[in-house]
């Protein structure tokens, strides 16, 4: 593979995602959101959270149903729990790991 | 998390996405060493493109050498979610000066963007420019110095999944949405219990028919909405 096809893609890739990330910024210092915005925005982050969860709970089959991730269904089992009793975030990151770590040696998933 | 607003506290409040980033980087590693992208530009990759699952579709895709245009749109399509959330970040940082918002627009992250929202809850919904940038940039570093050591040690580690680090990703987020809906006074919780289960659902039938990328683009713009058609209904 030649490096300057690779660093190519890196920039042309680089600029386009850096763009998507300032530019909201940048029109956002210009102009007043208006409130209907504002109120969708603020729905924001537990749907991408939840979304973001659920990509990783399924496994996409190019037309087809997607599957169950059933590694991570289970692991994702104590980390709710953990999050629950603990409100800690690194908690649940370490029993996440761990719960994962023993489905895999237990060859669970 | 506290209410503590400095670049310290900052750098504390980011720790928790480092396993993460240790976990997944070293996965991306070894996978741009399989496909035989050389380890510095596997740091330039990390430093320039900065996107975890947009880089595990590069690597894929420069491998099979397709045209950097089809590797731009799925660039693209991945992470236009990102303007999302600098969207929803902005109003918290739109006293500070353009120059800062660019700066912590640069280095935002689905992490660190995660950490933010989290933080607006205890800090009676403030954000500083010292906090962002110690977060920003830590997690930053630690994803850059995680894919190299997985490109540099590429064939040594045979399975890098074995100690299920790459959860702690996933973990954290679980961690997230549960401290959102319960730190998040200005909804009630059933509410966003409700936009959280249909959005799950949602991404259930829409990865019928889309990769997991765009059905989660979808998935969150119609969540919003509906998030949105419910409160207006009950006020």
């Amino acid at each position: 593979m030649a490096n300057s096809y690779v660093l190519m893609t890196i920039l042309a890739c680089g600029f386009a995602l850096w763009l998507l990330k300032v530019v909201p910024l940048i029109l956002a210092k210009a102009f007043r959101f208006p409130r209907p915005l504002v109120q969708f925005l603020s729905f924001v982050p537990i749907a991408i959270f939840a979304a973001i969860i659920a990509e990783n709970l399924f496994v996409y089959h190019p037309g087809a149903w997607p599957g169950i991730n059933w590694e991570n269904l289970l692991a994702a089992v104590p980390a709710v729990i953990t999050a629950v009793v603990s409100k800690s975030l690194l908690a649940v990151v370490i029993v996440g790991v761990v719960a994962m770590a023993l489905i895999r040696l237990l060859g669970w998933g | 998390m506290t209410g503590d607003l400095s670049f310290r506290a900052g750098l504390k409040d980011v720790l928790p996405t480092v396993f993460g980033y240790i976990g997944v980087g070293l996965a991306f590693g070894v996978v741009a060493h399989t496909a035989g992208i050389a380890w510095w530009l596997v740091a330039l990759m990390s430093l320039i493109v900065y996107g975890g699952s947009v880089q595990f579709v590069l690597a894929t895709m420069l491998a099979a050498a397709s045209p950097i245009s089809a590797m731009l749109v799925s660039a693209i399509l991945i992470n236009s979610r990102m303007s999302l959330m600098s969207m929803t970040v902005a109003p918290y940082i739109k006293e500070e000066s353009l120059l800062q918002n660019i700066m912590i627009g640069t280095l935002l992250t689905d992490e660190t963007f995660a950490l933010s929202m989290n933080k607006v809850n205890y800090t009676d919904h403030k954000l500083k420019p010292a906090w962002f940038h110690a977060a920003n940039v830590g997690a930053y570093l630690v994803w850059m110095l995680a894919t190299v050591a997985g490109a540099l040690l590429g064939g040594l580690i045979a399975n890098s999944n074995a100690f299920g680090l790459d959860f702690a990703a996933v973990a954290m987020f679980i961690g997230l949405l549960y401290l959102q809906m319960i730190g998040d006074r200005s909804k009630p919780l059933g509410r966003q219990a409700q936009v959280v289960v249909i959005v799950i659902a949602m991404m259930y039938v829409l990865m019928r028919f889309f990769p997991g990328a765009t059905a989660m683009l979808i998935a969150t713009i119609l969540g919003c909405l509906i998030g949105m058609g419910v409160e207006r209904t009950h006020g």
